[in-house]
């Protein structure tokens, strides 16, 4: 009798696990909609993930923050690219240091779309970038040495 | 009593006694054997003290196992022999200034590469091998490691001259070639500490192989990796799947595949042969 109450437990247990699979994307701020993999360089419309200390980046918002426009030629972004974003209702210039899209070899991949936020003269708006950052973006040293010198962590 | 007591004090004191002549002894024959030491110096030269030989042990000792690296299996195409030929030399030649160690997919590697940007003009990079491809001197090796909550990789090429140094550090194998899965498993399972110290492995014998069964990250993932195409041992599906989607996943199977005889490539005979060149020119060097 104890022995099937124990497989009981076991049972609901192991189907309350799954039941938290599934709903996994409630513990964030944002819509069970349907997530698909993002495997390609930073262009409009992408949700991006907003690495820094600032307020306006990490406090939370019933949407992710969406790229809008990139300021390059074609309209793709990489390492070191300057784009616009549409945070909470506003618009905020952003750097990006980080994609998932494979670039070059030796140069670091990471598994999420990283961007700093940014003022218009290049200034970051945070104090502190805690998420390593290629080593690559240094060649920005003249427009973005404070954005540099934040970063605690290069790769 | 008192007279053993009296003999026994005489008995110290002589014991004392001899104890101070041996001494006195000893120093004298010391100081003599050393003016005679000095009369001997005099004449021969400086003899300095053997430097002490230190063993490193952590160091890898070159492995003793039959192992051919990957790359050097040139693909089934239709290009010439000789360029398979040319580009071993050229990939020998690097091998003799750069030691690339023995490793598989899913040993713990560290790679110092030159870094213009880089602090100290060095970038250390500590992480997993999830997947060797390229053949010939394109060979490349994939690096993943967990850093601060962020997943990295890097994928460096082996015969670059940017790399400085290739260090093992666990040598191991893992069920699966192909460890791309590991992006969508818990992030347990990539981190790699960046200070690790490199594990001594034997030179000999069979390498060891990690069972370890990965537990996923809820789907979706980046491929649906319960397919049967990418044959997948090292994932825990039972935790994360169903059985029926695990049967769905079975409709993708392709088990005529196994006796296609045109994709058969046949490469035993070829690696024997690679093998032995590698031998020979190795033992070639040495002399």
């Amino acid at each position: 009798m104890a022995l099937l109450n124990r497989l009981a437990k076991c049972k609901s247990m192991h189907l309350a696990c799954h039941a938290l699979r599934v709903d996994a994307t409630s513990f964030t701020q944002h819509s069970a909609f349907s997530v698909s993999a993002v495997s390609a360089a930073i262009q409009k419309m992408t949700r991006v993930r907003v690495v820094d200390n600032s307020p306006l980046g990490n406090t939370p918002h019933h949407r992710a923050p969406r790229v809008i426009h990139v300021y390059t030629k074609n309209g793709v972004g990489k390492v070191g690219d300057k784009v616009l974003l549409a945070i909470k209702g506003q618009k905020k210039k952003a750097l990006i240091v980080g994609h998932k899209m494979p670039g070059e070899r030796m140069t670091p991949r990471f598994d999420s779309n990283n961007v700093v936020l940014i003022e218009d003269n290049g200034n970051p708006t945070g104090t502190r970038i805690r998420v390593p950052v290629p080593t690559h973006l240094r060649k920005l040293e003249g427009d973005y040495s404070k954005l540099l010198a934040i970063a605690s962590r290069f790769v | 009593m008192a007279a053993c007591i009296q003999r026994l004090d005489r008995a110290m004191f002589s014991i004392r006694l001899l104890r101070n002549v041996q001494l006195h002894n000893e120093r004298s024959l010391s100081t003599s054997l050393h003016r005679l030491a000095l009369d001997t110096e005099q004449t021969s030269k400086f003899t300095p003290p053997v430097k002490p030989v230190i063993i490193d042990k952590t160091q890898s000792v070159a492995s003793l196992r039959k192992f051919l690296s990957p790359e050097f299996v040139p693909p089934r195409q239709r290009t010439k022999p000789i360029k398979f030929t040319i580009e071993r030399k050229d990939m020998i030649r690097r091998r003799k200034v750069l030691n690339i160690p023995e490793f598989y997919v899913g040993s713990i590697l560290a790679v110092t590469m030159t870094d213009p940007h880089a602090t100290g003009k060095n970038n250390r990079f500590v992480g997993i091998c999830i997947q060797r491809g390229g053949r010939g001197l394109g060979a490349t090796f994939v690096l993943r490691n967990i850093i601060d909550n962020q997943g990295v990789e890097i994928c460096y090429e082996m015969y670059s001259p940017r790399v400085q140094q290739i260090e093992v550090l666990k040598l191991e194998k893992r069920l699966d070639d192909n460890l791309m899965y590991l992006r969508d498993a818990l992030p347990e399972f990539c981190t790699v500490d960046t200070d690790m110290k490199p594990q001594p492995s034997s030179p000999t014998g069979e390498v060891p192989v990690n069972k370890t069964r990965v537990r996923m990250l809820p789907k979706p993932w980046s491929k649906r990796w319960e397919r049967p195409k990418y044959d997948v041992k090292g994932i825990r599906f039972d935790l994360c799947l169903s059985p029926e989607q695990m049967e769905h996943a079975q409709k993708w199977a392709q088990p005529w595949v196994e006796y296609d005889m045109l994709k058969e490539y046949d490469t035993s005979k070829l690696e024997e042969d690679i093998y032995t060149e590698l031998q020979q020119e190795a033992a070639a060097a040495a002399k």
